[in-house]
């Protein structure tokens, strides 16, 4: 590991004055990815600056019904809360479905949410990877890439991102909030992860240098009947090979107000708004909800060794709606 | 000029204060084994895969691999050296000797700081991923069997000592609830 200056941010405004004044900087949350991914050589700034004791630790309600996350919140503690787990279950669900309690404990929202992918190549230094080294090639394109992204890859990187968090936030609108040297700024959920394109190494609409100061998540009543189911290749402790967080607004059968989003399947949490836009005023049953997600998933490219990823993201949609029409009915 | 890579600090461990100076580097599971001489706590993947090197920090569990030590100053730190009341051992620690809830032993000192954290957890009422319903209005779940491998999944034991390890941990769960 290379060896660096490591200080402890008391305020907002002076973690992101220490962090402005060296491109070789790293913020350190809860520290679950990137000291792992230091240890490996992946990852080698030259200063951390610790922001776990900024004052971004609390969960509120909004004026308006929605909730403002800290950043510096943790995971454990985001799952726990009354008012997520009230308002927004698939949230709590999501984080509960993502690590170990041990790491839930540590892991941050705005970490989380910077988190890298888990992409055999990007972590192996011996092999080429342009998120890691740009222009030296993607091994995964060829190589192992069973858990490899179906929608909204190019041939420069096909790694997906990993959270589970994500998905869920993404599903509810969330935006996320920031701060520069030059002041605050926000960026949709949604906008927040940029296209691969031939630049996978830039994976982020945030400024270079600012904070994640926290997470805002608008009103959404349709999220109270909200669930997030995960597929992994073990019972628990696992990352996914597909996610789905939904929520169901269903009256007389017919769907008013849908949201999806999967997980495990690109770049970024993938929202699935043409799958929405189809389910919108339509029936609210098992054929609707394939038609859906067939809509959603035309665009999808597999490579060699997912395809299997487009059938169970399929199967997802199907599940998840079909169970959250039935609890509607009860 | 360029940042200080070491540091002077002081880590409160088991209610102890340790003053000593660290390269930056140096995880938390380092500074416990290789500095302080506090080698209950074991080192196992190193990569915070696996629970072997699981403390407590200010009460709840984390993996001290990932945890630089230069980051834990000012937090109350509990290893496994610190869980026995002196001679008398904790009711988790007993319970896994008297259910034989291990093999080689390896991984002891992990899991049995991270079920002091599944206890701890479970009391607060947090659900988990095996939780059926985790909206508030659906109560605190029942510490099943099913809950106590969910919430204990982050700590390996290549022995698979795992059936005795659940029922250890529903004992102290149980002993514990009973004394409250």
């Amino acid at each position: 590991m290379r060896d660096f200056g490591y200080q402890r941010a008391h305020d907002v405004p002076g973690a992101v004055a220490l962090l402005g004044a060296d491109p070789d900087a790293r913020y350190l949350g809860g520290g679950t990815n990137l000291v792992d991914l230091m240890k490996t050589g992946v990852e080698r700034p030259a200063l951390l600056v610790d922001v776990r004791e900024l004052p971004l630790d609390g969960i509120e309600s909004t004026d308006d019904g929605g909730l403002r996350v800290g950043a510096t919140v943790t995971n454990s503690d985001l799952a726990a809360h009354p008012e997520v787990r009230r308002r927004y279950p698939a949230l709590a669900e999501a984080v509960l479905a993502g690590a170990s309690g041990q790491l839930r404990n540590m892991a941050t929202v705005g970490g989380n949410l910077l988190q890298r992918t888990r992409c055999g190549y990007f972590t192996d230094l011996s092999k080429p990877c342009n998120k890691r080294t740009p222009g030296s090639g993607c091994s995964a394109v060829e190589g192992e890439h069973h858990n490899h992204a179906i929608l909204g890859a190019t041939a420069h990187c096909v790694a997906i991102h990993p959270s589970d968090m994500g998905v869920a936030l993404t599903a509810f609108d969330a935006v996320v909030t920031y701060e520069t040297v030059d002041g605050p700024g926000q960026s949709p959920l949604a906008e927040f992860y940029l296209p691969v394109g031939e630049t996978p190494h830039l994976e982020t609409a945030l400024p270079p240098g600012a904070l994640i100061t926290g997470v805002t998540l608008p009103p959404a009543p349709v999220a109270a009947r909200s669930r997030y189911r995960k597929v992994r290749e073990r019972a628990s402790y696992a990352f996914a090979i597909g996610s789905i967080a939904g929520a169901l607004d269903v009256r007389d059968g017919v769907v008013r107000e849908v949201r999806v989003a999967f997980g495990a399947v690109a770049s970024r949490p993938w929202r699935a708004r043409e799958a929405e836009r189809v389910l919108t005023g339509g029936p609210a049953t098992a054929e609707a909800f394939a038609a859906a997600a067939d809509a959603e998933l035309a665009a999808a490219e597999p490579l060699a060794d997912n395809a299997y990823k487009v059938t169970l993201t399929r199967n997802l949609v199907v599940a998840l709606l079909t169970e959250l029409t039935e609890e509607a009915a009860r | 000029m360029a940042p200080s890579t070491s540091s002077a600090l002081t880590l409160n461990i088991n209610g102890e204060k340790h003053t000593l100076t660290v390269d930056h580097r140096t995880t938390l599971l380092d500074a416990l084994r290789e500095r302080l001489d506090l080698t209950g706590t074991k080192k196992g993947c190193d990569q915070g895969q696996c629970g072997a090197c699981t403390v407590l920090m200010d009460g709840r569990r984390a993996v001290s691999c990932l945890q630089l030590a230069v980051a834990a100053e000012g937090r109350e730190i509990t290893t496994i050296e610190g869980v026995a009341d002196g001679d008398r051992l904790h009711p988790v620690q007993q319970a896994f000797l008297d259910l034989d809830g291990l093999q080689c032993g390896y991984c002891t000192p992990g899991q049995i700081c991270s079920a002091l954290g599944v206890i701890q957890e479970h009391a607060a009422g947090w659900p988990s991923a095996a939780t059926t319903d985790v909206r508030p209005e659906a109560g605190v779940p029942e510490l099943t069997a099913e809950e106590i491998r969910e919430r204990m999944s982050g700590n390996l034991c290549r022995c698979g000592a795992y059936v005795s390890i659940v029922q250890a941990v529903a004992e102290a769960a149980r002993a514990e609830e009973e004394s409250a």
